[in-house]
């Protein structure tokens, strides 16, 4: 009774009339409800329509990664439209249905693809305004719209629907860019905590995901990744799988391996048991080794900040300190290992995936499988968080090359060990920070150095920068990124340099991993103001006061202190009783020097005998500018801060000369329930006057320092690699 | 090879054609195009594909087809988008999703908990949840989503 595939009515009947992810399959000739825009909109168009019944569908190259921006994006349309907001429904990131907003990255969507997405929609609700003045006889300015109808002021009688005016059929126009949007005053769905238009069908199983989608004749399929990097293919043993059932194929391009069988666990079964002979040279550096290697290999240096004679300013204070502080590889670790389905024949490639940016990748495949990019569609399709570039570029690579080999649609689902094993990981970093102080505890001079790859191998049209490709033998090709944001800092001093030492390669394939570099510079310079200012005698928050001058970093500086009731400290105190300190530390940060900002303060105990750190509360202060969804945005604050004090407490990616060894939950753990904060305290400023800024990453930075700093606070020992493991900690707690 | 093996899944009776030792997970997503219980890691370490036999939380990714005697419940059979389960709907007003990814597993281990303990501590939530990852960090919203329903 195999089920093969599922119809667009059970989908729907699944999942609600509200379609907010999926892109729908040509063979099932099908479209989402509402949408009447299709390929070759333009203008307005492109952006919006509005459905027979008056449903207003949006068109957004933006994608849903799971912090609810489809929401959000919903919420602008629905003010500006003045629609309710559960009548928007959301096609995003489709390469012949959708703009092309670039990737969905560096919490950009609401700051970047929102703008657009409202002028759009404002030039709508004034092209309606017309159309209703002309239907209704009235002049445009004696007319109101409420929930799609318009109306005459004074006689709502006299009414119109957005159905009546243009449902069905296209605006045909430009977008006006100078459409007036509403102001932020008038807001009646925008700032309002909108409940999220995806959750309802997550939590009762309606296909939601890419995972979820099944079409008819599809085949399931595997990858077998070398057993080291860099190992190349000497020859497969066919017979291994004469007897595995399930018409398994075998797919080699190269040294990208893959099986193809009819049912899902038939083709994990051969995976595993197809032998390969494979040339093998191990070629990582030693693990324990790899902070000296990152600072010995040649770079490419640039100055990111230089103010004042820094030489003559350390040399002639009256105390100087100095601190290197180290960040491992870690990984993405989605729940849900990458997916995709691909369906590739001789004429057409269609896949749907869960990339960040359908469009690069779309040209990437195009090169990988030879063929225009016109011939290419992607559709983006949601699976689990990816918190950056993990493993759905790949997969899509590896399941358009199943695909293409068996000329029918393979679904492709990585197994836990191919996504801890391969997916790219956040890239190893060395910050080094040096520092003068006058007598009176002021900073005379700042010194910062930061040794780093690029964070980002995004596809980016290029086929080597997937997985598949660079098994193929094509080259990554990446520009250095990154790995400089928020290496400087906020405050002012006299003198500062501050520079960024660019690394060629690194040992283990690396992308963007959520804030890039942002979380590490902010743990080196927050726990390096730290340090400075238990140095100089002065109250951490004080310290930094002293060297703020942006009205929006020190109003979030003063919140957080304030609503967690900072006591002013000048050196750590011991607190605490039975082996178990206590203490809080503070950290700050604006997000790349020009977003959001966060300030920080976290309570923890260290048990000083197992080494255990304990965060029981978290404050945060936020101000991202106007906030679209209060909700969304503490949701995000939260998930910053569970995630990456589960990054700074528990997370590094380990290896041997060959191969990454962290291949499961065991080697890779997370932070789990018993070991979250007791509260997180979220204090959201909302500035309706200034542009919304992300808010998808900013509140991870200050996490790290914040945690240092307390365990500083608690015990007087400073930790400076990340994770602060149980071992590490008992060593800081010994010297 | 496939061997057809009889389940009541959400009560209905099935009878599916697998191995035997086929992972009940793959028979609910692909035999009988279930969404509810996800892969996450094949190795009982994440909880994604939690599912109950009977009114035990198990891991369907480890469970083989051939070893299913009692009644599965899976996400589906809980309640439904009109007739939520008290504790989808607390996860809807609670708002604790990000990618939603985990939310089977968290739901489906909380509801065996509440059935073992109608109103079980914050301790003790933390401890029954504590085999099921998120890494959305949301743990906050889930628990106050499962205390909602415990309070109740």
């Amino acid at each position: 009774m195999a089920i093969s595939g599922f119809s667009r009515r059970e989908f729907l009947k699944s999942s609600g009339a509200l379609i907010i992810t999926f892109g729908w399959p040509a063979s099932l000739g099908a479209q989402p409800p509402g949408a009447t825009a299709a390929a070759g909109a333009r203008g307005l168009d492109a952006w919006l329509a509005v459905g027979a019944d008056g449903a207003v569908t949006l068109f957004t190259g933006k994608v849903e990664l799971g912090t609810g921006v489809a929401t959000a994006l919903s919420q602008i349309v629905a003010e500006e439209l003045d629609v309710r907001v559960e009548r928007v429904s959301v096609i995003q990131g489709d390469t012949e249905r959708t703009p092309d907003q670039g990737y969905t990255v560096g919490s950009k969507t609401i700051q970047q693809g929102g703008p657009p997405i409202r002028q759009a929609a404002a030039d709508a609700r004034r092209t309606l305004l017309s159309l209703a003045a002309a239907r209704l006889s009235v002049a445009p300015e004696q007319l109101a719209i409420d929930a799609g109808t318009v109306s005459v002021n004074g006689d709502g009688s006299r009414r119109v629907t957005f159905a009546e005016l243009i449902g069905g059929r296209r605006f045909e126009r430009a977008v006006d860019k100078t459409a007036a949007a509403k102001r932020p005053s008038e807001y009646r769905v925008v700032g309002k905590p909108v409940a999220r238009v995806d959750i309802p069908g997550k939590v009762t199983g309606a296909a939601s995901y890419v995972h979820d989608l099944r079409l008819p004749g599809m085949l399931h399929g595997r990858v077998v990744r070398p057993p080291t990097i860099g190992a190349t293919v000497e020859r497969i043993d066919e017979s291994s799988l004469a007897d595995a059932p399930g018409n398994v194929r075998i797919v080699r391009e190269g040294n990208f391996v893959g099986v193809v069988a009819e049912r899902e666990e038939q083709a994990i079964r051969a995976a595993q048991s197809l032998k390969i002979a494979w040339n093998e040279s191990p070629r990582l550096p030693d693990m324990t080794e790899l902070y000296r290697e990152l600072r010995a290999a040649p770079t490419t240096d640039k100055a990111l900040s230089s103010r004042g004679d820094v030489a003559a300013a350390l040399a002639g204070a009256s105390k100087t300190i100095t601190a290197a502080y180290e960040w491992p590889f870690q990984m993405h670790a989605s729940m849900g290992p990458s997916c995709a389905v691909a369906h590739v024949t001789d004429e057409r490639a269609t896949v749907w995936c869960a990339s960040q940016g359908v469009f690069g990748l779309r040209d990437s495949l195009a090169r990988l499988l030879k063929r225009p990019a016109e011939r290419v569609h992607l559709i983006f399709a949601e699976a689990a968080g990816c918190y950056g570039h993990n493993g759905a570029d790949d997969v899509a690579a590896d399941a358009a090359l199943l695909s293409r080999a068996v000329g029918r649609p393979v679904r492709v689902q990585w197994m836990r060990h191919d996504e801890h094993g391969w997916e790219p990981k956040g890239p190893a970093m060395v910050m080094q920070a040096r520092g003068g102080l006058d007598s009176g505890g002021g900073v005379v001079a700042w010194e910062y150095d930061v040794w780093t790859p690029t964070h980002s191998t995004r596809p980016r049209a290029e086929a080597g920068n997937t997985l598949a490709g660079q098994l193929m033998g094509l080259p990554i090709k990446a520009g250095l990124t990154g790995g400089d944001r928020n290496a400087r800092h906020g405050y002012e001093f006299p003198a500062e340099r501050v520079t960024v030492h660019w690394l060629a390669e690194s040992p283990l394939r690396v992308s963007a991993l959520r804030g890039l570099g942002a979380p590490q510079n902010t743990f080196a310079n927050e726990s390096f103001v730290d340090e400075l200012a238990a140095a100089g005698g002065v109250d951490p928050v004080e310290f930094r006061l002293r060297h703020l001058r942006d009205p929006r970093a020190i109003e979030v500086v003063r919140a957080v202190a304030k609503f967690a009731a900072w006591q002013p400290r000048k050196a750590p105190e011991a607190r605490g009783q039975n082996g178990v300190a206590r203490g809080r530390g503070f950290a700050y940060a604006q997000y790349e020097n020009e977003n959001a900002y966060a300030a920080m303060v976290a309570d923890v105990e260290v048990d000083r005998r197992t080494g255990a750190i304990r965060v029981r509360r978290v404050f945060v202060a936020h101000d991202c500018g106007l906030i679209v969804n209060p909700d969304g945005v503490r949701n995000q604050i939260e998930g910053n801060v569970v995630q990456t004090l589960s990054r700074t407490l528990k997370e590094e990616v380990r290896f041997d000369r060959g191969r990454v060894t962290s291949l499961d939950w065991q080697s890779y753990p997370l932070l789990r329930f018993s070991e979250v904060p007791e509260a997180i305290e979220i204090a959201l400023i909302d500035r309706p006057d200034r542009p919304s800024v992300g808010a998808g990453e900013p509140a991870a930075c200050p996490v790290p320092a914040a945690v240092a700093n307390a365990v500083f606070d608690a015990t007087g020992a400073r930790l400076r690699r990340v994770p602060f493991t149980l071992e590490r900690v008992k060593a800081a707690l010994q010297t | 090879m496939a061997d057809p093996h009889e389940i009541t899944v959400n009560g209905q009776r099935h009878r599916v054609a697998a191995a035997a030792d086929t992972p009940l997970l793959y028979v609910l997503r692909n035999e009988l195009g279930l969404n509810g219980p996800k892969f996450g890691c094949g190795l009982a370490q994440c909880g994604a594909c939690t599912v109950h036999l009977g009114d035990r939380a198990v891991r369907s990714c480890v469970t083989p087809i051939s070893s299913v005697r009692q009644p599965v419940t899976t996400l589906e059979g809980l309640g439904t988008r009109e007739r939520p389960h008290p504790l989808q709907q607390a996860f809807i007003d609670e708002q604790a999703a990000q990618c939603g990814y985990c939310v089977n597993g968290m739901i489906m281990s909380a509801a065996a908990l509440l059935k073992q303990k109608s109103k079980p501590s914050e301790t003790e939530i933390r401890s029954a949840l504590d085999g099921n990852l998120c890494r959305c960090g949301t743990h906050m919203r889930i628990l106050r989503a499962i205390q909602r329903v415990a309070k109740a």
